[in-house]
């Protein structure tokens, strides 16, 4: 008997509306002809389109991670007295499903990454006799039978098979794209010749270079896996990878549902003072100088205590210690929302200001027309490009805040994975002597592609909708090249 | 002028009066002195008693708004929040929560000399370092130069400032053993300990606020004037310098102006990271310990040198920019 019971988290119903509603975009934008035109425009800049496949490959990790679910306990110790079926205290996801194997390689302490051996000599007794050396490793480099001799061939020859099944899937990848464009491009030659030329008219290379990348570093790890950690344990033997990929879904919800939470308020009460000026204006303006006045990191700090207070206070809102986690990340995000919604409002209520004077608003207001249908009518739709830009934009900045709050105390729960854990834990292995370099090198990496494609992603969307950000593009005069279609 | 500085102070001070009151309502309402109490006592069993007692000892043993026991005024007065209220504007920051012994006004004041130290040269530096970069980047605009400078920046900006600390405490202090580790010693020998910090501050902003420069000058750059200054037969040197930077000086005054609460209050990571006994490791104190009264006190502070610095930044505007006229 061995069935599940679903677990649904705040954060994954959050999640996965936020993926409903960009479909739901997505959808709009295909019926839109100026929104696409726009929209097109980043997709035809390299450097976005790269950065959107990364982000978009880290979004699938997000939302595999998104569904949880508890195992029904089997037996005896699992069905109780009443007939009642008990389940088990773990929560899992669909990704901890793909990786069960890397959860159960639980060594006892650190190891380097592809080690066989632990990083600490230990006691080891052998036929009564206690020597002391570095222990094998449980799990990592365990089919080995002679390992100093066998582990440098094993490694390489897993890496290599890796290797060999990455550049298929890029051939593949590769052919696919050719196949597409060789209706257009008057024939397979030419097609394939003009996808490795970059005249395309989506950056198509860049796009499959990225994915190259992408495919050659994971095929070798994927191969790994399941007999070495690729990057290493941490102290208490975890593989660090699995901490690192399901630290990505962590910062993926601090970054967009908390730039998500700051919308309502910021879009609301921004179009409210922009239109309605006067009183109404000036209370708002108070609002959002009270928030700002107070240094940030404070007001959440405090937030966050409460918070903390609450849920020690209502021990019965939640089951399980991930539960009680993710209540805690979602109300943290809510917090985040609340407290940074002061530049957006800013942002807004100047753009409303300019808009209401304009003559198609002046003229529905001849007409009648009420002032909650003109706001909604005219003044949403206009305001939309300023909300896009900036959420794009804050969703890096946030999930570099998540690590210095995390730091400071009142970030997510110390037992979620997030890469502020990994740092602070980093912080400590830094100092060691030998260095424990890996949980830190994992950290970074995984950080600081994520960031940066967000980064990169929002200046893409930046330049798309902002004319003016346009002309402050570097661009190396003589080298600028214009796609042509 | 006198108007507006009057008009100023009033909004001012009506912004402290809201930031009080929402503080207040945080840490009084939301949590009750006695889940105070019951955090900071901490234990499982924790008596009525121990929780009246902590609250006589901190002044805590009153009703939140209202008191209905007492006659006319004293129905207000006789209130936590009237009391705190009040001492909080007059700078009267009592005692921790945690450690009576600690007398915060004292902490802050001896404290902020050391955030100062770190933070002031940080300041300047920081805003010469931004501006030189940024200059070069747009002297050196439609070249490769300015190309891999931006792609520099927004790596520089994609990387935590942890990062930062732990990569430069791990190369500077352990394997080149030029400055110790952390720690803190008044007087010269301050050098030697906030120099690294001081060093990683400014790389970990560097590529956000030049970026963020580099677009004001473009900006001007744009203009009529620069136009005319190159008409003229200015050398691009002096364009940039004499003009440009110049006209580029109110929008970094007012990016450069919002840090400056921060030039007081210290800054939260590198202190703790380095071990520098300033404001910003005091609030980290604060925050680990759940001490609500030092937490509510920089709150407050931060939001008065909030205020204090706006009305600064609109001064400078009048210095740098002689058309701007404050009313």
């Amino acid at each position: 008997m061995s069935s599940f019971k679903i677990v649904v988290l705040w954060t994954d119903v959050a999640l996965w509306a936020m993926f409903a509603a960009l479909l739901g975009y997505l959808l709009r934008i295909l019926r839109q002809p100026h929104v696409r035109v726009t929209w097109a425009r980043v997709l035809r800049d390299a450097a976005s389109c790269c950065a959107g496949v990364v982000l978009l490959l880290f979004m699938a990790v997000t939302l595999l991670d998104s569904l949880h679910f508890r195992r029904a306990l089997d037996g005896a110790e699992g069905a109780g007295a009443t007939g009642q079926q008990f389940y088990s205290t773990r929560t899992e996801s669909l990704l901890d499903l793909l990786l069960v194997r890397q959860v159960a390689m639980r060594e006892t302490s650190y190891s380097a990454p592809l080690a066989y051996q632990g990083f600490n000599k230990d006691n080891i007794s052998e036929g009564g006799e206690v020597r002391r050396d570095y222990p094998r490793l449980q799990f990592g480099g365990a089919h080995l039978r002679l390992p100093a001799e066998q582990w440098a061939g094993d490694v390489l020859g897993r890496a290599l098979r890796g290797l060999a099944w990455g550049l298929l899937a890029v051939l593949l990848l590769g052919l696919a794209m050719t196949a597409a464009l060789a209706a257009g491009h008057g024939g397979w030659r030419r097609a394939l010749q003009d996808l490795l030329r970059d005249r395309t008219h989506y950056p198509l290379r860049a796009v499959l270079l990225t994915l190259a990348v992408t495919a050659l570093l994971s095929g070798p790890s994927i191969a790994l896996m399941d007999h070495y950690h690729v990057f290493g344990t941490d102290r208490t033997g975890n593989d660090v990878l699995y901490q690192a990929l399901k630290s990505i879904r962590t910062a993926f919800v601090i970054g967009a549902l908390s730039t998500l939470a700051t919308l309502p308020l910021a879009l609301v009460l921004g179009i409210l003072a922009g239109y309605f000026k006067g009183w109404v204006d000036e209370l708002i303006q108070y609002l959002y100088t009270l928030l700002t006045s107070v240094p940030n990191v404070l007001l959440i700090a405090a937030c966050v205590l409460m918070v903390q207070v609450f849920l020690d206070k209502n021990p019965d809102l939640f089951e399980t210690g991930v539960e009680r986690a993710d209540l805690k990340m979602f109300l943290l995000c809510l917090i985040l929302g609340v407290t940074g919604w002061a530049t957006l409002c800013r942002l807004i209520r100047g753009e409303t200001l300019k808009l209401r004077e304009l003559d198609y608003v002046q003229a529905a207001t001849a007409f009648g027309v009420g002032p909650l249908r003109i706001m909604w009518r005219h003044i949403v739709p206009n305001v939309m490009h300023l909300v896009l830009i900036t959420t794009v934009l804050s969703f890096s900045d946030l999930i570099l805040y998540e690590a210095v709050l995390t730091y400071v105390g009142v970030g997510v729960d110390p037992g979620m994975n997030s890469f502020g854990g990994m740092i602070n834990l980093a912080r400590a292995e830094m100092s060691r002597d030998p260095l424990v370099w890996w949980s830190f090198a994992a950290a970074f990496g995984f950080m600081v592609s994520l960031v940066l494609a967000a980064n990169l992603f929002a200046d893409g969307v930046r330049d798309a909708f902002d004319p003016r950000a346009r002309s402050l593009r570097p661009r190396v005069l003589g080298l600028a090249k214009t796609r042509k279609a | 002028m006198i108007k507006y500085l009057l008009r100023r102070l009033g909004y001012g001070i009506a912004v402290l009066v809201g930031v009080n009151l929402l503080t207040f309502f945080l840490f009084f309402s939301v949590n009750t002195p006695d889940d105070m109490a019951r955090l900071n006592i901490g234990g499982k069993r924790v008596t009525q008693e121990q929780i009246e007692k902590w609250k006589t000892e901190r002044g805590y043993d009153k009703p939140l708004y209202y008191d209905a026991a007492q006659a006319g005024s004293q129905k207000f007065t006789h209130t936590i929040l009237w009391e705190r209220s009040i001492s909080l504007m007059l700078l009267d920051f009592g005692r921790s929560d945690a450690r009576q012994a600690v007398n915060i006004g004292h902490e802050v004041k001896v404290r902020m000399g050391v955030s100062l130290q770190l933070a002031v040269p940080l300041f300047v530096l920081q805003v010469i370092v931004s501006t030189a970069f940024a200059l070069l980047l747009v002297f050196f605009r439609h070249t490769r130069i300015d190309f891999w400078g931006v792609v520099l920046c927004v790596l520089m900006l994609s990387i935590s400032s942890l990062f930062y600390i732990i990569v430069g405490q791990y190369f500077f202090s352990r394997l080149l053993r030029l400055v110790p580790i952390g720690g803190y010693e008044p007087g010269l020998d301050a050098i030697k300990f906030l120099a690294l910090p001081i060093v990683l501050s400014l790389l970990s902003r560097l590529g956000g606020e030049a970026r963020l420069y580099r677009a004001m000058f473009l900006e001007e750059v744009g203009k009529d004037y620069v136009r005319t200054a190159r008409a003229k037969g200015l050398s691009e040197p002096v364009v940039l310098f004499r003009h440009v930077l110049r006209n580029a000086l109110i929008p970094i005054i007012t990016s450069a102006g919002s840090y400056l609460p921060y030039v007081f209050l210290g800054s939260l990571v590198f202190e703790s990271f380095f071990g520098i006994p300033g404001l910003g490791a005091f609030i980290i104190e604060a925050i680990s310990g759940q001490d609500f009264a030092i937490v509510r006190t920089m709150v407050f502070l931060g939001a008065a040198l909030y205020v204090a610095s706006n009305a600064l930044i609109d001064l400078a505007y009048t210095w740098v920019d002689p058309r701007v006229r404050l009313s």
